[in-house]
């Protein structure tokens, strides 16, 4: 009896969130036929590229034993860069992709700086770092979306468009797959590569999984932290550049549900497959539970609101069965 | 008058027993030492008066009634307190002296949910004033030294009407003249009618203080005496145990050059430490809990930083910042607080054994898994790890198998010094000939050792060199051949 029940539990924890995914797929197909079809899928898939860009960056902070929580302000702050490189400056395909992959990086090399070097808890320190981010980027845009032909401070109107090159990043087609998701199949690809097969990988994990004993092993953990905090940073600005190209507008302070979706995402990805511990593929799953939740309630109407009632529920589940059961391992 | 009793007190941990069937009687008005070696027990027949533990069998009586602990608050009830060694970890740091001397009374109470604060500044001050002590009593506990501290512990101890209480180790802190007040406070609760069990490794003390002395070893009591009929010999041979007979299969092994020499580091508690170890020695430093054997070893791994002295390592000077240094120079530490520092636990066995030598393991960046896997099987066979397979988790092994593979992640390294601090810790017997073997093989390996311990028979069967370390400095050099336990014991808790 014992050993049938922890066995189901086993299962449960094992394929529990996989199963909760399709189940929820399943009952939405069979509420609306729509659900299931290619554009749709399609559909959901890149409603949560910029999302899984963002959820891979939180999946580095949390695998060092960190939490990033600037990742949202960032989002906002590479959206408006990039829009206005072009929208105000004019300029090409270089400035208007490195600018705000620069600014995302230096934002997480001070995150770095004040969580390994100077040693602010991590919450803390991106918390501080939020605001800051998030007061630059609507001082930069003076609180405006970012738009072509949009009126200028001295009356003319804005002199650039969203070029059609960057466009396509978010809206184009490859062989009928949209840019965004190849990005995103693609970026998960990578960083799980990255993350399972490379040595860095490792040490990341080992700098996360014991912080004094890798230490004490001679990895260079405040090293590994650092690369955390900047590729966080890089992904979630990613994130923001894919979501200017998408909407075709640098709009304000649209990051800020960003983040709790990411970690939300990120939390869901613990559990996934058993793992116990943060990882990409997981990550992904979650991203997809979220995006398929989304898209499911409004095919069904359910108002807006309430959506969020369902993801925080959805994330407590899926939290509890992952600390349940890491609690068990435990004894 | 009180007395109290624990009858026949049995406590295991995982199937290790740490107690076996101990009896031990406090009376009123009583100073009772409670003595034995690290790891005798000690600590754990404390925590189940306490309530820290539950003992698996035996039953505690108050005045020839039995009584139940089974949380800390049962054993206040019961009139029970306990000073800590580790005055932080019962003090709140933030709250004001008189909070936390009158804490319990605050939680306790349910009544009244303000706070009187004239009352309570009031009470408080006169029961510092009933000891004799002169804390301001509005000052922020985390602001007071570490012997005011714990002051207020005794404090709060005596505001609870505390019938019984326990100092661990109390003068480890304290000054000389701070010892001697405290020695007072005691007499004074002692004349209260308290009964007080009294731990402490310095023998001088116990023998001014105590009347009675329980003697504990490998989880049994091995004697009560009065402390006028005995001896400070008569109860050192009791702590060390004359039985005591473990294999060390010592190798003979030639001695090389030098590999590291220390002239005059100094560090917090490490205060001007000269050794020296060549290739193929194995040397021991002993001392007792808190002499600094942990601070040194960690200042010659980089992990805290030297504020003063030399390192050579080779004959060549090395700065160690960081332990990345000292790895890469060669200096490699297995260190004592094995789950905390020495292993991954939630890591696989494979992951484990090549964290330190991920390097050599990869190509391009990319790990080589087979070579990977092929490697932590080799040590997994050399070492006797004992798990199912390389994925088993390290958490789920055994503390003996465990320390095996916080060794084994070094076996891989080019490493000239390997530093092992308490290595045989929470280790059961068998794992423990196999780590003293394997210590043995990187002698035979032309490495330098150097084998800190509390343990003094281990330091005799395995070191070819012995320093005995007190208060931070190496106080004497002996060869196993010339020393006794009973010599290191004296010089390790203070004798000249």
């Amino acid at each position: 009896m014992e050993t049938t029940r922890s066995g189901f539990l086993q299962l449960v924890y094992k394929y529990g969130t996989v199963a909760v995914v399709v189940l929820v797929i399943l009952l939405f197909s069979l509420l609306n036929p729509y659900f299931f079809t290619y554009d749709n899928i399609t559909d959901i898939l890149r409603s949560i590229s910029i999302v899984t860009f963002v959820a891979v960056g939180v999946t580095f902070s949390l695998i060092v034993g960190g939490f990033d929580l600037s990742v949202g302000s960032i989002v906002s702050l590479t959206t408006v860069i990039s829009a206005s490189m072009m929208v105000w400056y004019q300029q090409g395909a270089a400035v208007t992709l490195l600018v705000p992959i620069a600014a995302s990086l230096l934002i997480g090399l001070i995150n770095a700086f004040l969580a390994v070097k100077i040693r602010i808890p991590d919450l803390l320190a991106t918390l501080s770092m939020l605001y800051i981010v998030n007061g630059i980027h609507t001082t930069y845009s003076k609180g405006y979306s970012i738009y072509p032909n949009m009126p200028m401070e001295d009356g003319s109107t804005a002199p650039g468009v969203i070029e059609p090159w960057f466009l396509w990043l978010g809206q184009g087609e490859i062989l009928s797959v949209p840019v965004p998701v190849l990005l995103t199949f693609l970026l998960v690809l990578i960083t799980h590569i990255y993350l399972t097969y490379t040595k860095q990988g490792r040490m990341l994990y080992m700098t996360g999984g014991n912080l004094e004993a890798a230490r004490l092993s001679g990895i260079p953990v405040d090293r590994y932290r650092t690369l955390a905090y900047v590729l966080s940073a890089l992904f979630a600005g990613l994130g923001g550049i894919l979501l200017a190209a998408r909407v075709g507008t640098g709009q304000v302070n649209s990051g800020g549900s960003m983040l709790m979706d990411a970690v939300a995402a990120s939390f869901v990805g613990f559990s996934v497959f058993g793992a116990g511990k943060p990882n990409v593929f997981g990550t992904f799953i979650g991203a997809i539970l979220i995006g398929v939740l989304l898209n499911g309630m409004t095919m069904l109407n359910l108002p807006y609101y309430a959506y969020d009632i369902i993801k925080g529920i959805v994330l407590a589940l899926a939290l509890a069965v992952t600390y349940y059961q890491l609690r068990a391992r435990k004894k | 008058m009180s007395t109290l009793q624990m009858k026949g007190i049995c406590k295991s941990f995982s199937g290790v027993p740490a107690l076996q069937g101990v009896n031990f009687e406090l009376k009123a008005g009583e100073v009772h030492a409670l003595l034995g070696a690290n790891g005798a027990g000690k600590s754990t027949l404390m925590k189940i008066l306490t309530g820290a533990y539950t003992a698996d069998e035996g039953e505690i009586w108050i005045d020839e009634q039995p009584v139940v602990i089974r949380t800390p608050q049962d054993a206040k009830k019961l009139g029970i307190q306990c000073v800590y060694q580790e005055v932080d970890t019962a003090l709140i740091p933030y709250l004001s002296v008189a909070e936390n001397i009158l804490l319990d009374r605050q939680v306790q109470t349910r009544a009244k949910s303000l706070v009187n604060w004239p009352r309570l500044y009031a009470e408080s001050s006169e029961i510092l004033q009933r000891f004799g002590f002169s804390i301001p009593v509005k000052k922020q506990v985390d602001e007071c030294t570490l012997s005011e501290k714990q002051l207020i512990l005794i404090a709060r101890a005596a505001v609870q009407n505390a019938k019984f209480i326990i100092f661990d180790e109390p003068t480890a802190p304290l000054s000389t003249r701070e010892t001697e007040r405290l020695f007072q406070i005691i007499a004074q609760l002692k004349q209260a009618g308290v009964g007080i069990i009294y731990i402490s490794h310095r023998l001088p003390e116990i023998f001014a203080l105590c009347d009675r002395i329980t003697i504990m070893r490998d989880g049994q009591k091995i004697v009560t005496t009065t402390t006028a009929s005995t001896t400070i010999d008569e109860v050192i041979s009791h702590m060390l145990g004359k039985t005591f007979a473990e294999e060390f299969p010592k190798v003979a092994v030639p001695l090389g050059e030098p590999v590291l020499e220390v002239t005059q580091a100094k560090s917090g508690k490490v205060r001007g430490v000269d050794l020296s170890v060549r290739q193929g020695e194995i040397v021991a430093i002993v001392g007792l809990v808190g002499a600094g054997k942990t601070e040194l070893a960690r200042l010659l791994f980089g992990a805290d930083r030297l504020e003063a002295g030399e390192i050579r390592l080779a004959g060549q000077n090395v700065r160690l910042r960081t332990p990345k240094d000292a790895v890469d120079a060669g200096i490699v530490l297995v260190p004592e607080e094995r789950r905390k520092e020495g292993i991954f636990v939630e890591e696989s066995v494979k992951n484990n054994l090549s964290v330190s030598a991920l390097a050599a393991l990869s190509a391009l960046g990319f790990i080589r898994r087979g070579l990977e896997a092929a490697q932590a099987q080799t040590l997994v066979q050399k070492l006797g790890v004992k798990t199912a397979n390389l994925g088993q988790l390290v958490g789920h092994l055994s503390g003996g198998n465990q320390q095996k593979v916080a060794i084994g992640k070094w076996l891989p390294t080019q490493a000239r010094l390997f530093m092992f601090d308490e290595p045989t810790k929470g280790v059961d017997i068998g794992a423990k000939s196999d780590i003293y073997r394997l210590i043995g093989n990187l002698a035979q390996q032309q490495k330098g050792i150097l084998y800190f311990t509390c343990e003094f028979q281990e330091a005799l069967g395995i070191a070819d060199r012995i320093l005995v370390m007190y208060e931070g400095r190496i106080v004497k050099e002996l060869l196993p051949e010339q020393a006794t336990q009973e010599l290191l014991m004296f010089y390790a808790s203070g004798g000249e």
